[in-house]
């Protein structure tokens, strides 16, 4: 049976939310289509939104952690990466004080990982440094 | 509900036991509407059959067609998505042996959104809804009465405006070419911003949909700038039917000019060195 659907989701990129489909045939993700009766982009998308498909299955794309050793990228568990990542902040922390930490948050974050990721710095952590990507 | 939906039903429930699927609209989450292949083992999704806003269909029917080419297609398609279809047709994107066409007639409102001269369906042996008549284009007049020097000013500024998304281009179902020459590094460098004012962007593609534009304005629907691209092609299509006694997609059997011109024209070769 021949199967092509959109699935309607939201632009991953940035925090405007344009509406886009996902062009899906036979189970695979073949294109992007613009949503054009949606509220916030009315059938517009910019050239990042247009080509959102292509990541999705990009070889180059990575599925697990990366931890440096010896000099190489090797993969790695989570697990792993967050304990490695929790002991160097907690180094830095003890050594230089909160405020040598600083935390970059993403318009490609729900709001709700946004203000997740300001706790952990402002409860965890101990510093008001919090920044976001737009401002990069 | 919009009467042609309720025409359209009976139509579809009758087609689809005959074919792999047909492609139409559907109704989905928060009441967006998108392309959607209805098939047999589901004839209960046509609950949420939909007829507006128009998609680019002609362009769907080709990736499923290379995916599958020996399926049985019906689409619902509109006058422009029909043109489209033929258009492609001739240029060997898509087959038309295992394709029903279902003609949707636009209604006078939706024509004059789209400011169509052709807001009906010509080839479609099954239709639904009353044919509109074509509605004038005050814009292209507009554009087309200024003055050389006015024009310029004209589409310099709309040009500015482009946040060079190339949605024009991928939203088009005529854009077809496998290698695109406006990716090329000479109009853009890997890494580095576009041009302020793309405006050799807009006019190659202007020249590349020379009898290819079939006026369904998709470009300009999607345009995030809101600039009126479908002007530049409508002129030129003025041409190409002075020229060339050509409509993109208006009859099945007439070679398309870019094909006639290199097989069956007078044809010679200029003798300068190349």
């Amino acid at each position: 049976m021949i199967d092509y659907k959109n699935v309607l989701t939201t632009c991953p990129y940035c925090g405007t939310g344009c509406a886009l489909h996902l062009q899906v045939l036979d189970e695979k993700l073949v294109g992007v289509l613009p949503a054009k009766n949606h509220v916030v982009s009315e059938g517009g998308l910019c050239i990042k939104g247009w080509n959102v498909h292509d990541f999705v299955n990009h070889p180059d794309r990575l599925t697990k952690p990366l931890i440096r050793k010896n000099g190489k990228l090797e993969e790695a568990t989570w697990d792993e990466a967050l304990t490695l990542i929790a002991q160097k902040l907690g180094e830095v922390k003890t050594q230089s004080g909160p405020d040598s930490v600083a935390i970059l948050s993403s318009a490609k974050c729900t709001n709700e990982e946004n203000y997740l990721l300001q706790k952990f710095a402002r409860a965890v952590i101990g510093t008001n440094n919090v920044d976001h990507c737009a401002r990069l | 509900m919009d009467q042609r939906i309720n025409d359209l039903v009976p139509v579809i429930e009758k087609i689809l036991p005959d074919v792999d699927g047909l492609l139409g609209l559907k109704t989905g989450p928060g009441g967006i509407v998108a392309p959607y292949l209805f098939v047999k083992e589901r004839s209960e999704e046509l609950t949420s059959l939909a007829v507006w806003p128009k998609e680019p269909l002609p362009g769907i029917i080709k990736s499923i067609q290379q995916a599958h080419p020996d399926a049985k297609l019906a689409v619902v398609c509109r006058g422009c998505e029909e043109r489209g279809i033929v258009e492609m047709f001739k240029h060997t994107q898509l087959n038309l042996d295992n394709l029903t066409l279902i003609g949707l007639q636009c209604t006078q409102e939706e024509a004059e959104f789209c400011r169509c001269a052709k807001p009906f369906t010509v080839h479609a042996k099954l239709t639904v809804g009353q044919p509109s008549e074509g509605v004038p284009d005050p814009l292209t007049e507009k554009i087309a009465a200024m003055s050389q020097p006015e024009k310029l000013a004209f589409w310099k500024e709309e040009f500015l405006h482009c946040i060079k998304c190339y949605g024009c281009r991928n939203i088009c179902p005529q854009c077809f070419c496998n290698v695109c020459a406006l990716e090329d590094k000479t109009w853009v460098e890997t890494g580095r911003l576009p041009m302020a004012n793309p405006s050799m962007y807009h006019l190659v593609r202007a020249m590349h949909m020379t009898a290819k534009c079939v006026a369904c304005r998709e470009c300009e629907e999607t345009c995030p700038a809101g600039i009126p691209m479908a002007v530049q092609f409508r002129m030129i299509a003025r041409d190409v039917r002075e020229m060339f006694n050509y409509e993109p997609g208006a009859v099945i059997d007439q070679k398309p000019p870019q094909l006639l011109v290199l097989e069956e024209g007078d044809y010679a070769r200029t003798g300068l060195p190349h």
